[in-house]
């Protein structure tokens, strides 16, 4: 790790202090040895392939999350209030105006893991992880339970514009309305591109896709 | 000359079970590696076994058997410290014996 | 209510519990499958050929001092291999760090045999000097087979690695937020098929710490804790941890920790 990226990871690491002063007392989490841990942390890790020690460098919710006694506490509902409107303020909504695009490729969005590791080559597209954690389509039996089921998502939640808009800021960015959801940013992070965010809409709202059928 | 085998030997109310593992790539010549290139198939031909010297399997292997494999069979006859005898022939002419005492 | 309709009703609700019994029946047969086929190949682990082989590593002189690890102190005292893996990681007085298997043989291929263990830090997992760790790490681990997992926080320094660990645990970042505990932080949870254990309980830690080393069938290759933890970083799409650097084996005594009592069963095998 470089100097730079090493004082930025000590500041978020004070600045987590700071914003937990007076809650901690953990003997092992944020504001405990955070010394100990900056030190643990720069020299563990190595830049690899174009995944570079820059990426330790927490943001706010980041910070927040990975104390997960603190996130979860009363004392800290405001703060985790705070993050979700943070996050909210930060959805970009469709610039074409259009909630949906092809389910058809929605779905293989949904189906792809890859992207942004360090074995990715920088030419790969993202992926989703959709199904990594969710059900979706019935007929992909292969999902993952960390997330809820997703299948028939139109036919429990229906169509509105409200229902658009909420599923489109959970997926641009799945803080907004969850602080320390297990799902990531899709949109916030730029894992998935605009049109990308569209067709996954799709696979979900798109009244033929099979999701809904 | 290949890496050692695994070979285990019990005989049991007249019967020993020989289970042998063996240490090989077994590459089908189907695969390709990083650069595009086809991997070279690369697999054990042929297997035989005897037991105190008489050949009691033999058996006649292709690339569908998986990396590193294993073995098992029973053969009639066969006491404790009698001695298990297992050689490998792979598609190079690289082979490997190994033996092992019956318990 | 008339007679035609309860009797169409009874029916409808047979024909519920029918359908419904067969959807249990599916998925115990599945899961039950998945079981045999897991019992199965613990039968001829090949992770047997890697314990021959680096027990064989470990015996044969080497290096530029030409000697062989048999002197290499694992815990128990120098060439005490039976039984030193169960109580991994450890704080050691002599490198004044706590040290899982792996940065423990660096620690005594450097002493012992001279060698310039840089190298086999820097090496790519499945290239030889990275399989030749882990070989050895293999042969170490499978003499405690069968033994209770015994790490001890007594030194206070294996207590704030312990701490570090849980604190890494938690530690999010990375275009995708995820940190250990997204994905093994709860009960009950796959992605796509796969079971993940919970960590922070004992029967989780238990699963994921006492069966690495393991032979994993879908590559053919022998995958250390190192590996394993090396692989999770790369799918949490963090930046590489170094090899046997002080937050992998934190990492490490915060599984085992949490495993205390449970049973070694490496060298494990895998899918």
């Amino acid at each position: 790790m470089n100097r730079r990226t090493f004082c930025a990871v000590t500041a978020v690491l004070s600045l987590t202090v700071a914003s937990a002063a007076g809650a901690q007392q953990a003997s092992w989490g944020p504001g405990a040895d955070d010394t100990a841990f900056a030190t643990m942390l720069q020299a563990s890790f190595r830049n690899a392939g174009r995944v570079t020690v820059e990426r330790l460098k927490q943001d706010e919710t980041q910070a927040f999350c990975s104390d997960p006694q603190l996130a979860t506490s009363k004392a800290a509902a405001k703060q985790a209030e705070a993050i979700e409107a943070a996050n909210l303020a930060s959805v970009k909504w469709p610039s074409d105006g259009k909630w949906l695009g092809d389910w058809k490729s929605g779905e293989r969005i949904a189906q792809s893991g890859r992207g942004l590791t360090w074995t990715d080559s920088p030419t790969q597209a993202s992926g989703g992880n959709c199904y990594n954690c969710h059900q979706i389509d019935a007929k992909e039996i292969s999902h993952g339970t960390i997330g809820p089921s997703l299948h028939q998502y139109r036919k429990l939640k229906g169509g509105t514009e409200q229902v658009m808009r909420e599923t489109w800021a959970k997926i641009y960015n799945s803080k907004s309305s969850n602080a320390c959801s297990n799902m990531p940013r899709a949109g916030h992070m730029g894992i998935l591109k605009e049109t990308e965010l569209q067709d996954i809409m799709a696979l979900l709202l798109d009244p033929e896709s099979p999701v809904n059928k | 000359m290949g890496s050692p085998m695994r070979i285990r030997a019990a005989s049991k109310d007249g019967v020993t079970e020989v289970r042998i593992l063996m240490n090989h790539e077994m590459e089908t010549g189907q695969r390709r590696d990083g650069a595009g290139n086809v991997v070279p198939a690369w697999f054990i031909q042929e297997v035989k076994a005897s037991l105190n010297g008489k050949n009691v399997m033999q058996a006649q292997w292709g690339p569908s058997i998986a990396k590193n494999p294993y073995l098992a069979f029973k053969v009639k006859g066969g006491k404790a410290g009698d001695k298990v005898s297992v050689t490998w022939v792979d598609n190079k002419g690289d082979s490997r014996t190994d033996e092992a005492n019956v318990t | 209510m008339n007679a035609r309709l309860a009797a169409a009703l009874v029916a409808a609700l047979a024909a519920v519990a029918v359908f419904g019994g067969a959807r249990a029946q599916d998925k115990d047969d599945t899961a039950k499958g998945i079981e045999a086929y897991r019992e199965a190949l613990k039968d001829g682990n090949p992770a047997e050929l890697f314990e021959m082989a680096g027990e064989e590593l470990w015996n044969k002189p080497a290096g530029p001092k030409n000697a062989s690890l048999q002197g290499c102190d694992l815990g128990l005292g120098p060439g005490k291999v039976e039984g030193a893996f169960a109580q991994l990681p450890r704080y050691f007085a002599d490198t004044d760090k706590v040290q899982d298997v792996e940065s423990r043989l660096l620690t005594c291929m450097s002493a012992l045999q001279g060698i310039d263990t840089q190298e086999y830090v820097d090496a790519r997992f499945g290239t030889p000097k990275k399989n030749d760790l882990i070989a050895l790490a293999t042969y170490i681990s499978g003499a405690s087979k069968d033994k209770p997992v015994a790490v001890t926080l007594a030194h206070p320094k294996a207590r704030q690695m312990y701490e570090l660990g849980k604190r890494m645990f938690f530690f999010q970042a990375g275009p995708h937020d995820f940190s250990c505990a997204t994905c093994h932080g709860e009960e009950g949870r796959r992605i796509r098929m796969q079971d993940l254990p919970n960590i922070m309980t004992k029967e989780g830690a238990a699963a994921g710490w006492t069966s690495w080393p393991a032979y994993r069938v879908s590559s053919g290759q022998m995958w250390s804790m190192q590996w394993r933890l090396n692989d999770c970083f790369r799918q949490q799409r963090f930046p590489e941890p170094i090899y046997a650097s002080d937050m992998t084996v934190a990492l490490s005594m915060y599984m085992a920790a949490n495993a205390n009592g449970s049973t070694v069963a490496t060298p494990g095998i895998k899918r």
